[in-house]
């Protein structure tokens, strides 16, 4: 394994490997609340963050996590203040981030939307020994806070209404949903990109949905697909020089549409199944008389 | 008597700029099985929401069991089936995992022990779901669902049960299970405030019924009976001691 003797591609990979556990696993939370295009919100307003990185001539990773954080913190607000506006807030935020982004990196000195690129993009030739702290250190708190808080999280996603009424804290958990969401999209800047972060959130899950019935086991498939996209996508782009971002997102696509060509004969299979172990049989199809069919057939 | 489990003097509530709830009394004492009916937009789900906190209580008091609302912290105490038509989520869950989540009352952070795993288990059986556990909720029929709600409610072994609507859109098996299974707890001395659109098969267990029109309580007292002539769909209520020319309360009960 040539791949492995270069610092550079040890870092990508392990940063490759953080982001395929990560986006899924705070992306089925925002998939289970049909919130999917959420992770694409935040990564347009981190854009903001990372102008304002080259513009202080501070780390664009901490920096765009400070600014999605809070633009993550500001939708939740939103969310719950302005139910009948909220769209139109939204819109202005994400698209106030994304010029701001661009505003702040042409006013850094040497800065031009060039620079941009490669966060909009993914650049995993780029990934410094500073961004793979960041990077660890986010995934941490990522991991801990979405399998830790499994079963809260869970219940707050599934119904927020029936979740309050237990007695959990549904505003600070879904404070934190968001926040870890805003932490995701720094974490998998520097791989995917800005502009596909929210791809690798939802995908992984939505494939991982067509073969299972359980929420546990969706999870453990989604970062399973998460991670095997991100590591092959991260090697086939350096054996064949195509960008790192486009290949994981296109590969977790393809998975995709494997599976789901897959689970179709599956689930009628299982369906089937079910018809047959209930007593007195469940007929699957509405049963039409013979004679009746050919008569309507004749009429027809 | 005892104190009662839930109090409400004089709420009122609004949605939008609108009054929904213009000065409510409602009292549910321990052990009761009380009915809140009332035709569509009377306020009788806002009534419940409120009770909860989900609608803020413009004015008035709520209490339940004893402790003002705002304060109220000890909601393992009260299980909640709220309006629902399904109990899926936008991901694959199992029975299991959704009822689940209604026992997370009674854990420490979420860390489920064996007890908590055979009480999510009992609650199953109540419902006669026990054998669907692992199944998706997504594979379950509208009336199953409404168990699966309930069953989520039952998992915390409330005192209080809250109901909203639980026989709508509710196949007829399901209806005789949810009413065997209320029948039970109110047998173990469950309390249940529940919000109806009729009576149904659930009447024999229901001690007191409180209609609502236009957010005031119109009738507080025994289950109305409908009889004769009331039973009829669409009839109007007329009562001969109302003043001349006064137009017929239509409660909506039976439409």
């Amino acid at each position: 394994m040539e791949i492995l003797n270069y610092a550079f591609m040890q870092r990508a990979l392990l940063a490759a490997v953080l982001v395929g556990i990560t986006a899924p696993a705070v992306g089925i939370y925002l998939v289970q609340r049909r919130q999917a295009l959420m992770g694409d919100g935040i990564g347009h307003v981190a854009m903001t963050g990372v102008g304002l990185g080259f513009l202080l001539t501070w780390s664009p990773v901490w920096m765009a996590t400070l600014v999605s954080v809070l633009g993550a913190v500001f939708m939740e607000l939103v969310r719950w203040y302005a139910r009948t506006r909220g769209d139109i807030a939204l819109a202005m935020l994400f698209y106030g981030g994304m010029a701001g982004g661009v505003m702040f990196i042409n006013l850094a000195p040497g800065g031009s939307t060039t620079n941009l690129s490669s966060f909009l993009f993914g650049s995993l030739s780029t990934v410094s020994e500073s961004d793979v702290t960041a990077i660890c250190l986010l995934a941490a708190f990522v991991v801990l806070v979405t399998v830790g808080l499994r079963r809260q999280l869970f219940a707050v996603s599934q119904d927020e209404e029936f979740a309050r009424v237990t007695g959990l804290p549904v505003r600070f958990l879904n404070l934190l949903t968001a926040i870890t969401a805003a932490v995701t999209v720094s974490v998998a800047m520097r791989v995917v990109g800005l502009l596909l972060v929210s791809a690798l959130m939802v995908v992984p899950v939505a494939a991982a949905q067509q073969l299972t019935r359980s929420f546990a086991a969706t999870f453990a498939i989604a970062v399973a697909i998460g991670v095997s996209a991100t590591l092959g996508g991260t090697v086939t782009s350096y054996y064949q020089d195509v960008p790192p971002g486009a290949t994981i997102v296109l590969l977790t696509i393809a998975t995709f549409i494997a599976l789901t060509l897959l689970a179709t004969p599956l689930t009628r299979r299982r369906a089937r199944a079910l018809a047959a172990a209930q007593p007195g049989g469940d007929p699957a199809e509405c049963a039409i008389p013979a004679g009746r069919k050919g008569r309507d057939e004749v009429g027809a | 008597m005892t104190e009662p489990v839930i109090a409400l003097r004089g709420v009122r509530a609004e949605l939008g700029s609108r009054p929904v709830l213009r000065g409510i009394d409602l009292t549910v004492h321990r052990g009761e099985v009380v009915a809140l009916l009332g035709a569509n937009g009377s306020g009788k789900s806002t009534a419940v929401r409120s009770v909860i906190g989900q609608v803020p209580a413009a004015a008035g008091e709520i209490e339940l069991f004893g402790t003002p609302q705002r304060r109220f912290r000890d909601w393992a105490r009260v299980g909640y089936v709220p309006q629902r038509t399904t109990a899926a989520g936008g991901v694959p869950a199992t029975v299991t995992e959704v009822v689940s989540s209604g026992r997370l009352a009674r854990t420490r952070f979420g860390v489920f022990r064996k007890a908590d795993r055979e009480a999510v288990r009992g609650a199953l059986e109540l419902v006669g779901l026990a054998d669907r556990a692992k199944d998706a909720v997504d594979a379950l029929s509208g009336g199953q669902h409404q168990r699966v709600l309930i069953a989520r409610a039952l998992a915390a072994g409330p005192e209080l049960l809250i109901m909203d609507e639980p026989m709508a859109g509710v196949d007829l098996v399901s209806q005789e299970v949810l009413a065997e299974t209320l029948r039970h707890q109110v047998s173990e001395g469950a309390t249940v405030l529940l919000v109806l659109h009729e009576l149904g098969p659930l009447e024999p267990l229901i001690d007191r019924a409180i209609v609502l029109r236009d957010g005031c309580v119109l009738h507080d007292g025994p289950p109305p009976k409908a009889l004769g002539q009331h039973a009829l769909p669409g009839h109007d209520h007329v009562h001969p001691h109302a003043p001349a020319g006064a137009e017929p309360i239509r409660t909506g009960l039976l439409s």
